[in-house]
């Protein structure tokens, strides 16, 4: 079942690339603004062998890079504080329950009076998207552990640090991965965004400038490459999730079977 | 070497009065005992353990280990609990599990500590499972790593609460015959909470019976059976059969009382 299911999806994607390919050659007059797959194709070779793309392609990486290890960083860390210690959740609570909901590209025009129009600007906005997703998981799985396991750690007199580093973190781990997977797709959308609003390189930048240069077979090519950045990113994530997380996935398979 | 003195306890609800789980407890255990507590359900025993442990602080009284007072979780003694699904960590292989019985005692080597978990495991009968992971194994299997990961730190006493009382009959008989064995090998002082008369009165050199909530010691009652004990003879002996019958109407008395 589940190994003929990638070639049945594998299946439709192509069935899909086909009737566009169909569809844009239709006509000349469409295929100017909907180029059919094969030439968007091309043009992606052609400005990634003339080393047109690979500029933004790294600056974006760069600034992806950045802004999800801050994130990273800083929500993880304010995550497990907030988890562990009741009072201070009270308190920031209703202050996170009110910035959570708003889109965060309405951060990108604060940042810019703030920042400038740098990379700091495109790195804090992504730093505050990201940051959501990752502290609420590490709370949730923080606060979901149970009394049994810290009755456990009570009883093997284990100290604060060692409760920290052999009970809590490993607990909500499980936890913290899933708010990190869920940002890593929030980061690639703020990059882009970021650039899309101001700034002179990066693929955000790269799409946009095509798109009012009229070369629009380049910003096809350029959201091709975005699309698979993004996939790859994922599957890497997920290859390193597997590995370290091999644990909770058995753990769930078997309630699921229970 | 274990002494229970007045021991009160009450919890102050969110709403409503002051409810009083312990009224006043007081027993001694004398050192290499196997003591087990029974009782009607909710009627404390839980709590009792947790404050023997240092897990909770009584109201009032005193709980004395070598005649000094327990304020925390102590040196030499471990509370097992019923739940070893929750209890035991579910990121650690079995063996990890029972290193981390030793992983915070000072001077250890973690060739010593690996020896060590490995002679425990194979003293509950796991040898050959030290690579798999606790959710992979059976209920009774897992009360077993729980088991040899608390008796890894040879403490002086060993609290149980209810440890069987998730597993079937056939494991239970097992494990009971396996706690006793360990028991005589080991020389710890036991204290074995259950609601299941028959289990307290085959595996206790001493039965308490509590009464309901608010809960104290309404009689304490000698087991003279010779040891080893054995599932067929020693049920069939007319002591035990003696004492059945009186913990028995104790109990149903009590929790016929208005």
């Amino acid at each position: 079942m589940s190994a003929r299911l990638p070639a049945k999806g594998l299946a439709v994607l192509l069935g899909c690339l086909a009737v566009w390919e169909l569809l844009a050659r239709q006509s000349v007059a469409l295929a100017a603004y909907f180029p059919p797959p094969s030439q968007v194709l091309l043009t992606l070779v052609t400005i990634l062998a003339s080393g047109d793309l690979l500029g933004h392609v790294a600056a974006s990486l760069s600034r992806f890079a950045q802004g999800y290890a801050v994130a990273g960083a800083l929500a993880v860390g304010t995550g497990l504080c907030l988890g562990l210690w009741r009072p201070l959740h009270a308190l920031f609570e209703p202050l996170i329950e009110l910035l959570r909901p708003m889109p965060s590209p309405a951060t990108i025009p604060i940042a810019i009076l703030f920042l400038g129009i740098g990379d700091e600007m495109k790195v804090a906005v992504t730093v505050y998207a990201c940051s959501w997703p990752i502290l609420l998981n590490t709370i949730d799985g923080v606060r979901a552990i149970d009394p049994v396991l810290w009755n456990t750690a009570a009883t093997f007199r284990l100290g604060p640090w060692q409760r920290f580093w052999k009970v809590v973190l490993p607990a909500a781990s499980p936890q913290i991965v899933t708010g990190l997977r869920v940002s890593l797709a929030i980061a690639l959308i703020l990059v882009t965004t970021s650039e899309m609003v101001v700034s002179n390189d990066g693929l955000g930048f790269y799409i946009l400038d095509r798109q009012r240069s009229f070369q629009i077979r380049e910003m096809y090519a350029a959201i091709v490459a975005l699309a698979v950045i993004g996939y790859m990113l994922n599957r890497l994530f997920l290859g390193l999730d597997g590995w370290t997380m091999a644990w909770h996935k058995g753990l769930t398979r078997k309630e699921e079977i229970l | 070497m274990l002494e229970v003195r007045d021991l009160r306890k009450e919890f102050q609800p969110l709403s409503g009065s002051t409810v009083v789980a312990l009224a006043s407890v007081s027993f001694r255990v004398a050192a290499g005992q196997f003591v087990s507590i029974v009782g009607p359900s909710g009627c404390g025993k839980s709590t009792l353990l947790q404050c023997i442990a240092g897990l909770s602080r009584p109201t009032a009284g005193h709980v004395l280990l070598h005649g000094r007072e327990v304020t925390g979780p102590p040196e030499g003694l471990i509370l097992l609990f019923q739940e070893y699904n929750k209890s035991l960590m579910a990121w650690r292989s079995v063996l990890k599990n029972v290193r981390f019985g030793l992983e915070n005692r000072p001077g250890m080597s973690r060739n010593q500590i690996d020896a060590e978990a490995r002679r425990y495991l194979e003293l509950v009968g796991l040898e050959g499972f030290e690579a798999h992971y606790p959710w992979e194994l059976s209920g009774g299997m897992q009360q077993r790593v729980a088991i040899a990961r608390a008796l890894v730190r040879r403490p002086e006493v060993l609290l149980m609460d209810e440890p069987f009382g998730s597993l079937d009959a056939l494991t239970r008989i097992e494990l009971e015959d396996a706690l006793l064995r360990l028991w005589e090998s080991l020389q710890a002082t036991i204290v074995f909470v259950t609601h299941d008369i028959e289990e307290a009165v085959y595996l206790s050199d001493e039965v308490y019976v509590l009464s309901r909530r608010p809960c104290q010691v309404i009689e304490e009652i000698a087991v003279k059976l010779e040891r080893p004990r054995n599932q067929l003879t020693t049920r069939e002996d007319p002591r035990f059969i003696q004492a059945r019958h009186h913990i028995f109407e104790l109990i149903s008395k009590e929790m016929s009382r208005a």
